[in-house]
């Protein structure tokens, strides 16, 4: 225990930047990845190219070799980042792949006559996708974004191969100090545990609020089988 | 996938008349503009960095370099594949004790897969790495990484085969307990064989999930692909090149599994849509 209560503000800093990887590159994604579904259903053939080609990138290349090539490549041609934003970078630019597959077989599972009748009262592209169709794909896609946010807090844990100082870096410099791995592992795993469910829980709570009725038994439908939701890494 | 999106696509906006074409034309334009103009940027940036020096690009057109990169790339498929034949059924035999109706069975298993699906496998593998040899527990580098992906991948195929069992008709159950087969029998003849083939194409995904986690031998060690690329970067100092070269191989791979698994998963649903 003394190996824990010599090290506590180290520890906690250790959670809080693993808490601030997972925050700002879960919330960024979300921003990126929106805007990359949205090209994807845009009327304007480049950027569907674009976006398509961005997300075929990022969902297929492993994490470790993104994060690693943003922190040890980017130098190489000039651009000098914190290891901490290379962090951010690479946890934004894989989990917004993610997000924006999650969006789209959102925007997908809205009945394509809510659309038609949007277009036939005179909303343009933007317009039918801001109040008619988003609003209701978010109800069906909270669960998956639940999912990549949990993928996002264990990916964190890859940039301690780059040397950010998060939970598992801290744990393991510990680790190997003090030679108590039980005792370090736990306050990792605990660290990771609270981190995953209590975003799923609040993903629960923001799901029964958005969800009418029989919304329940349709996201439960929804997600029985969803390919494209799964292999995140 | 793909018909679904395409249909939609053309919904969420009016077939464009003569204005609307030529606005769409603009933007297009312009969009081609920004992208060239982000690109160009990338290249320039490679450029007064020295990066483009065809020389520092050609050595990965030589055959031994190309070998060691090969050497890495059978590493990572081996420690895939033989992950994969492991953790799969591993993974069947978890979900069916979760779903089992003896209790202890069942919190068992339910605790190990939500437990090695709450942590990351880096954790794992710092186990394998740093904590057991601290017990006199010592592992080759191979099973090091190859077992935290067992561990961690056992309990993401659980789910999915969970996932597939349950999406089976619940008439087959009926249907099976009513010519007499016990549970058992109901489960191993009627349902697990249709769950199988329902969950194929989130197996291929999970696949591809394990050749993402595989890049862990970079971490410990082992001569895959990731690490053979670390190997090659001390030796030529070509880093950006390097890695970049070992990204692609990844990103390939992977797309084209994915391609796959949607294929699959187009042609399941067409069918079952057909029935």
């Amino acid at each position: 225990m003394d190996a824990i209560r010599e090290n506590i503000p180290l520890l906690l800093q250790g959670i809080g930047t693993t808490v601030a990887l997972t925050v700002l590159g879960y919330v960024f994604a979300l921003v990126v990845g929106t805007a990359m579904a949205v090209a994807r259903v845009s009327p304007i053939p480049p950027l569907r190219w674009a976006a398509t080609v961005y997300v075929e990138i990022f969902r297929n290349i492993p994490l470790l070799s993104l994060l690693i090539l943003i922190a040890f490549g980017l130098p190489d041609v000039g651009l000098r980042l914190p290891y901490f934003w290379c962090g951010v970078l690479g946890l934004t630019l894989s989990s917004a792949a993610f997000v924006c597959e999650n969006v789209r077989s959102g925007i997908n599972t809205v009945p394509i006559g809510h659309a038609e009748a949007a277009r036939s009262i005179g909303l343009g592209f933007v317009g039918t996708l801001r109040y008619v169709v988003l609003p209701q794909a978010f109800r069906s896609m909270v669960q998956p974004l639940v999912n990549v946010f949990i993928g996002t807090v264990i990916g964190s844990a890859l940039c301690s191969a780059i040397a950010v100082q998060e939970v598992t870096w801290v744990t393991q410099t510990l680790n190997i100090r003090y030679a108590q791995a039980v005792l370090m592992f736990l306050v990792a795993g605990a660290a990771y545990l609270v981190l995953s469910l209590g975003g799923a829980a609040i993903g629960g709570v923001i799901e029964r609020a958005v969800s009418p009725g029989s919304g329940r038994e349709r996201s439960k439908a929804g997600a029985a089988l969803d390919v494209t939701a799964g292999a995140q890494a | 996938m793909t018909s679904t999106s395409s249909t939609a696509t053309q919904v969420l906006f009016d077939a464009p008349g003569p204005k609307g074409r030529r606005r769409i034309l603009l933007l297009s334009v312009l969009s081609v503009v920004v992208i060239l103009a982000l690109l160009a940027a990338a290249v320039w940036q490679f450029h007064i960095n020295g990066q483009l020096d065809p020389n520092k690009w050609i050595v990965y057109l030589r055959v031994d370099y190309l070998a060691f990169l090969g050497r890495g790339l059978w590493g990572t498929l081996k420690v895939t594949a033989l992950a994969a034949l492991v953790a799969f059924p591993f993974g069947l035999l978890l979900a069916l004790a979760r779903l089992s109706r003896v209790k202890l069975l069942s919190t068992i298993a339910t605790v190990w897969i939500e437990f090695y699906r709450g942590i990351p496998m880096l954790l794992v593998v710092y186990a394998f790495l740093l904590a057991l040899p601290a017990f006199g527990v010592t592992f080759p580098r191979f099973w090091m990484l190859v077992i935290p992906m067992i561990l961690v991948s056992s309990a993401s195929t659980a789910e999915v085969f969970r996932a597939g069992i349950n999406a089976v008709d619940r008439g087959q159950h009926e249907a099976a307990a009513a010519i007499g087969l016990s549970r058992r029998d109901a489960m191993l003849s009627v349902v697990l064989p249709q769950a199988v083939r329902l969950v194929l194409p989130s197996l291929i995904l999970a696949l591809v999930t394990l050749l993402k986690d595989s890049t862990l031998g970079y971490v410990v060690s082992y001569n895959e692909l990731q690490f053979q690329g670390k190997t090659l970067v001390s030796i030529t100092r070509y880093l950006v090149q390097t890695y970049l070269v070992v990204s692609l191989i990844y990103i390939v791979i992977n797309f084209l599994l994915t391609r796959v698994a949607l294929a699959l998963d187009a042609r399941m649903k067409a069918r079952a849509a057909a029935s």
